[in-house]
């Protein structure tokens, strides 16, 4: 039985979201690069702008504050490093978490070289960023603070909404932004709510399709443009749209279901009671109270074996997962978020991530923690560290 | 399938030879740690007339490649002499395996070392030395070089851990930076214990706390 649970990395594409995508293909391949273009240019110029308008009201947003880009990524580039060089006479001063996505610490890591001066804030065990020191470092000259909507690992879902409250109370010019990629079709998320400058969106986390994404942009709000070629996008970001891509992350929207999700985390619940009563020494990572934990989401150390093995022995059973252990990186360096939470070496190396979707069946659950169970039995026979 | 594994090692990760410990063993060693995601242990039970490796066995903490490689190495080590057994490199052993990634090379190199480490404690502990020289502070740093502190996730030496070193008619006193109590103090202690008591003129070894 083939059992997918790595859905934080990547989901299958829905049926229904492909079929949308493949007439536009064969047949509404034109450009929509103006108002006064040719028929097919204007059918597709009614897609893209359709579909821009779902999305936007998806998230509580108008159609104008929607911009399309290649994907995530793409979005949380835009934002951070298109506010800090639009508004660098402003201050150089940047706020981030030390729990936050390679796309953001990166395109922070890329700012710093230019002279901007980045704080990490700190996050607690469960991984929910400390907001009492993210005020205090709150300051005058702070342009942009950047905090995540939900992590992809342990699945916090951070308080945003005390998180800017607290941001508001001593800059009311700062710009906010939230990654919310693993965020956007999981949980409610609502940009008037928020009150957010900016958020970062994908497709392809919600059985959309890969290399489309979308930067929520408040109305009024300058940044400079990254990718430069034309007018598109509201002159912030130039190149020809994808439109099958922007058709279908519409379409993966639409077809969201809430009860679908609850009968999801119910499968991660299930998940969890079973690991628990069946498998000793597993340790919880992050969020003990579900509710403030994304729904698709597990994350659980063994003690006394090392991750990359299990990952391996769950492949050879055809389960995919993946795992917070040094091994399984390129860096060969346990899992920064787990190390950020305060968690040793050890628990980051034991780590195992599984993260679900509407895909996974209850069976494919069971025979999960059945295999599961031997392969964890197996390594520590032969861990020098105990366990048996 | 395109893991960047051979047939060889998968199989020996599946099925690991001479795992196991052994209680009434004539040398062992660890080497790495779980702070480092990577630990081998090896057992050896040599045959005191011949000088050669009667049952080797090993546990590993880590990933496919620790597993395997520490496999490849006792059934490597086996039936040899500890002077044959001295000349296994991790590159034999990656021979065996059909290759390493290049990342994993390290595992090859600690599976190695540990067999490496348990002959040569083997020589402290039955006289075999050629060359009897006095146990130093030196020679004790070297050997805590390979002990790792589960806090910093570096060695003991690089990490200041050890403020000080002294041997005195055959006593070695290693003095920590770290309060006796604190997490991984007692784990430290049995480990650089383990490390310095194979020493053949070391009799006993103290590890001392900031509190005593």
């Amino acid at each position: 039985m083939k059992v997918y649970l790595d859905n934080a990395s990547t989901t299958r594409v829905d049926q229904r979201v492909l079929d949308a995508m493949l007439h536009v293909f064969t047949q509404n391949y034109a450009l929509p690069t103006s108002e006064f273009i040719h028929t097919p240019g204007q059918v597709v110029k009614d897609l893209v702008e359709g579909s821009r308008k779902k999305i936007a009201e998806f998230i509580g947003a108008e159609a104008n504050e929607i911009v399309f880009t290649s994907g995530g990524t793409e979005s949380i580039n835009l934002a951070l490093k298109g506010i800090a060089l639009e508004h660098s006479a402003r201050g150089k001063h940047i706020i981030t978490s030390t729990v936050e996505a390679r796309p953001v610490l990166d395109s922070l890591k890329f700012l710093e070289k230019l002279g901007f001066q980045v704080e990490y804030i700190p996050v607690n065990r469960e991984g929910f960023v400390e907001i009492e020191k993210l005020q205090e470092a709150v300051r005058k000259d702070t342009i942009i603070v950047s905090i995540q909507t939900v992590n992809d690992e342990v699945g916090t879902i951070q308080p945003l909404k005390e998180v800017i409250k607290a941001i508001r109370e001593r800059n009311q010019e700062t710009f906010i932004h939230t990654d919310a990629t693993y965020a956007l079709g999981w949980l409610p998320f609502n940009v008037k709510e928020l009150e957010v400058d900016l958020a970062s969106f994908t497709a392809h986390k919600i059985h959309g399709p890969k290399g489309i994404g979308a930067l929520f942009v408040k109305s009024g709000t300058k940044l400079t443009k990254l990718i430069d070629g034309g007018y598109a996008e509201f002159g912030m970001r130039g190149g020809t749209p994808n439109v099958p891509g922007i058709v279908g992350f519409a379409k993966a929207l639409e077809i969201i279901s809430w009860n679908e999700i609850e009968r999801v985390k119910e499968l991660r619940n299930y998940l969890y009671e079973k690991i628990k009563v069946e498998i000793p020494d597993s340790v919880l990572m992050g969020p003990a109270d579900f509710s403030k934990r994304h729904p698709a989401n597990l994350n659980i150390s063994f003690k006394y074996v090392e991750g990359e093995s299990v990952v391996l022995y769950m492949d050879m059973k055809e389960i995919s997962v993946i795992s917070g252990s040094a091994c399984f990186s390129r860096g060969l360096e346990p899992s920064y978020v787990i190390m950020a939470m305060g968690h040793s070496h050890e628990e980051a190396h034991g780590s195992i991530r599984f993260s679900l979707s509407k895909f996974n069946t209850e069976e494919e659950i069971t025979y999960t923690v059945d295999v599961l169970k031997n392969v964890i039995r197996t390594l520590r026979e032969l861990s020098p560290l105990g366990g048996n | 399938m395109a893991l960047p594994y051979s047939k060889k090692l998968l199989e020996l990760f599946l099925n690991p030879k001479n795992v196991g410990e052994i209680p009434d063993a004539d040398a062992k060693a660890t080497e790495g740690s779980p702070a480092c995601g990577d630990m081998v242990q090896l057992f050896l039970k040599v045959d005191p007339k011949t000088k050669r490796i009667e049952d080797i066995k090993f546990k590993s903490y880590g990933c496919a490649s620790n597993i395997a490689t520490a496999s490849i190495v006792t059934e490597l080590a086996k039936g040899k002499t500890i002077e044959e057994a001295k000349n296994i490199t991790w590159k034999n052993a990656e021979e065996e395996l059909g290759g390493l990634p290049p990342t994993k090379i390290h595992c090859a190199v600690l599976a190695v070392d540990a067999l490496h480490t348990a002959i040569e404690n083997y020589e402290h502990q039955h006289g075999l030395l050629k060359e009897k020289v006095p146990t130093t502070p030196e020679t004790i740093t070297k050997r805590l070089k390979h002990v790792i502190d589960p806090r910093k996730g570096i060695d003991v030496i690089r990490a200041k851990t050890v403020k000080e070193i002294l041997v005195r008619d055959g006593v070695a006193i290693i003095q920590l930076d770290m309060a006796r109590g604190e997490e991984f103090a007692g784990h430290l202690e049995q480990e650089i214990k383990e490390r310095i008591s194979p020493l053949w003129d070391i009799t006993s070894v103290e590890v001392k706390f900031t509190n005593g």
